[in-house]
């Protein structure tokens, strides 16, 4: 069985699995993790849109 | 004098916590299933994030038709990888002894899926890690 993501839906889907990581290993407390992992998702996918637009910009 | 000094800037030292067995089965768990290690200590709650997060990465790199990397001893990249891969501990053997991902990757999502293995291993290493500290006592 295989399957295709798109560019960004695997950024989506590695965004999120990596930051629940980061978030439970990173921090002590619940409260610290949620928003630790809120934090590295909102960092990788903002990095992958900046990135993005960067290139967008640079090919024209 | 110098050694009120000293005190007053120096960092009480933390006990020694003597080596339980619990901070050896732990990690070795942890490393074999993902999550696992915090399961084994009643955090059940992160051990399964842990394990579906780690689990899901893997097996979606697998799917992608990712590469997986044996044990060599050639380019610095493909041995690299191979300790990403090691992390991962019980898929990467079960993928190993089922011979899965040994295709040669023809195209760029196939490459990802590579990508995602080597860091579902790499991320199961910090996991272990932490399954150590809460075994010694350094986290909750």
């Amino acid at each position: 069985m295989t399957i295709q993501l798109t560019h960004f839906s695997a950024a989506f889907v590695f965004a999120l699995f990596a930051s629940i990581v980061f978030g439970i290993t990173h921090r002590e407390t619940t409260r610290d993790m949620l928003r630790y992992g809120l934090y590295c998702f909102a960092m990788f996918l903002g990095g992958v849109l900046l990135a993005g637009w960067a290139m967008w910009f640079i090919r024209r | 004098m110098a050694n009120s000094t000293t005190a007053k800037t120096k960092p009480a030292a933390a006990p020694a916590q003597p080596a339980s067995v619990m901070s050896i089965i732990a990690p070795a768990v942890g490393w074999l299933v993902p999550g696992a290690g915090h399961i084994v200590q009643r955090r059940w709650v992160r051990g399964a994030l842990l394990f579906v997060s780690i689990g899901t990465l893997f097996v979606l790199g697998l799917m992608m038709q990712g590469h997986i990397y044996k044990a060599n001893g050639g380019d610095i990249l493909d041995i690299l990888g191979f300790i990403g891969d090691l992390g991962a501990g019980g898929m990467y053997i079960t993928t190993l002894a089922m011979n899965w991902g040994q295709g040669a990757i023809a195209f760029a999502v196939a490459d990802y899926g590579t990508k995602f293995m080597i860091v579902a291993g790499l991320l199961n290493f910090i996991a272990v890690a932490d399954a150590y500290h809460i075994a010694i006592g350094k986290k909750q």
